[in-house]
């Protein structure tokens, strides 16, 4: 479904991304650790439209991944995700209303009450079905973020992109979140790329870990060389019968450097 | 003993603390006023609030000789009248420039230089113009009043579309969005309480411009009586007129901070 050939990402003469080569089926879950700025939310852009490659390819069902955002590739920030002058239903009514080719994004009649009736099953499947006429403002961090998934998933993308998503909730609440993305992606059958700092998360979500890291460095010119893939570990259910690679250790030193 | 910075009123003494000057303020009137009318029973600097009474009560309840009007209210009416219509045109021009230069970098391109040299131009020098382009009627004084004030609600309008996060922006394009949806749904309803700030804030300009227009050439108006009755020094009608203004004033402020709070209830959070 996606495939990076041969993928560059340079700022001016700073290298971020290196010879990225790497395919991901529909339906997978990567995760994407590393330490911060080795660009795993520079190749979330890159997924989302809202940065260019500088060389090589990156490809949506053998087309290049167009160059603005679409409703094809979902996403979810860690903040600022919903609109916070528009009540939780709100949120994820505009959904349907923005999906209509016309200037207003406003629903009318029948539309409106099909848009009704799928936001209010949707809100009561992440669990906010008591906080539908509050704002933004008033819920917790993790609400926000069940509202964000919910707002995102209303708009039935095939590609889900969660930068850093329960990076500022508390362990437990990020443990609930976790069993809910789980789950929100077998029913959907999406297919996810999460950015997370968290090595734990990483192996516990999805079904591929991929660990971004700089394999050259050189003290005189530190922006010459990029990051890249260096680890790209089947995880979770099709991991291979549990065995604690040596690997694990010094990948903990690596990304947690 | 506290420290000075760490000492803070209770809320009874703060409204105390609070009208203490209004009170010394107005002691200080009456006694300077009351040595200088004993002094000189014809006094028009400092007229004693029962001369100001008098005069209001004329202005405000007896019809003029002349013209049958009750001043005091024709005045307020066409004051209002003109500011309120110079203020929403400015309103709405710049809110809409504001929102498309903020939004679409192809018009800020072509926009913003202009804008930015249109609010350096001092307006007032333009009055002149104004009249001999517009005529001296009322069109000439709400011009005034709208070109004073559109570039100050235009740029700041177009700076808090620019401060909106770009995640939101994002968002709604992952949605579905296109362009027309984004600014009508996503920035406008953001943009609205801060519309209603930025006009409060640029009330004070209207007003400068509105009383300075109407000094100049106007048959009515507050800023027309108070410019026309200082040819007899008539004190006694310019300072509760200056004090109805401050008040007006006031008031419009007030209403449209209520409007805001009551419109916005998700603005005032933040």
């Amino acid at each position: 479904m996606i495939t990076a050939r041969n993928l560059w990402k340079n700022y001016g003469d700073q290298t971020v991304l290196e010879r990225i080569n790497v395919t991901v089926d529909e339906g997978e879950f990567v995760t994407l650790v590393g330490t911060s700025g080795c660009g795993k939310t520079t190749f979330l852009k890159l997924l989302l439209g809202i940065e260019s490659l500088s060389k090589g390819s990156l490809e949506l069902d053998g087309r290049a991944i167009p160059d603005e955002p679409g409703p094809d590739r979902g996403i979810v920030f860690q903040q600022y995700s919903v609109f916070p002058h528009m009540t939780v239903l709100g949120n994820v009514m505009a959904v349907a209303g923005l999906q209509q080719r016309n200037l207003s994004g406003l629903l009318r009649g029948q539309r409106k009450q099909d848009a009704l009736q799928a936001s209010t099953a949707l809100l009561e499947r992440v669990g906010l079905q008591d906080t539908l006429t509050r704002y933004p403002h008033e819920l917790s961090g993790g609400m926000r973020q069940r509202l964000a998934i919910a707002q995102a998933l209303m708009a039935r993308p095939r590609i889900l992109l969660l930068d850093e998503p329960f990076g500022a909730l508390d362990p437990g609440i990020r443990a609930d979140m976790h069993e809910l993305v789980l789950e929100l992606w077998r029913e959907n059958n999406l297919t996810i790329f999460m950015v997370t700092h968290d090595l734990k998360e990483g192996f516990h979500l999805g079904t591929r870990l991929w660990v971004f890291d700089k394999p050259r460095i050189d003290p005189q010119a530190p922006g010459a060389y990029g990051a890249t893939i260096t680890y790209d570990l089947p995880v979770g259910e099709r991991a291979p019968a549990r065995q604690e690679t040596p690997s694990m250790a010094s990948m903990l030193a690596t990304t947690q450097a | 003993m506290k420290r000075m910075i760490n000492l803070s009123p209770t809320p009874a003494m703060k409204w105390l603390l609070g009208l203490l000057p209004f009170v010394l303020i107005i002691v200080l009137y009456v006694v300077a006023s009351d040595a200088r009318l004993a002094e000189n029973p014809s006094d028009k600097l400092l007229p004693s609030f029962s001369s100001m009474t008098e005069a209001m009560n004329r202005m405000a309840f007896e019809p003029s000789k002349r013209s049958g009007d009750y001043l005091f209210w024709t005045d307020t009416l066409s004051s209002l009248k003109r500011l309120s219509i110079g203020v929403g045109i400015a309103a709405i021009a710049g809110l809409i420039i504001g929102i498309a230069t903020g939004a679409l970098p192809i018009l800020n391109a072509s926009l913003s230089p202009l804008l930015t040299v249109i609010s350096l131009i001092p307006c007032l020098a333009l009055l002149p113009v104004l009249f001999i382009v517009l005529g001296l009627g009322e069109v000439s004084k709400i011009a005034l009043i709208t070109i004073g004030i559109t570039p100050f609600i235009a740029r700041d309008i177009q700076r808090r579309t620019r401060e909106i996060p770009v995640e939101q922006l994002i968002k709604a394009q992952t949605l579905g969005a296109n362009t027309a949806q984004i600014i009508s749904r996503v920035l406008l309803p953001q943009l609205m309480p801060k519309l209603i700030n930025s006009v409060r804030l640029s009330l004070g300009t209207g007003w400068l411009f509105l009383i300075a227009a109407e000094a100049i050439a106007s048959t009515d108006g507050l800023g027309y009586r108070i410019f026309l009755v200082r040819r007899y020094l008539s004190m006694e009608v310019i300072l509760p007129y200056v004090a109805w203004i401050t008040l007006l004033a006031f008031l419009f402020d007030l209403l449209l901070r209520k409007l805001g709070t009551r419109l916005f209830p998700w603005e005032s959070a933040e």
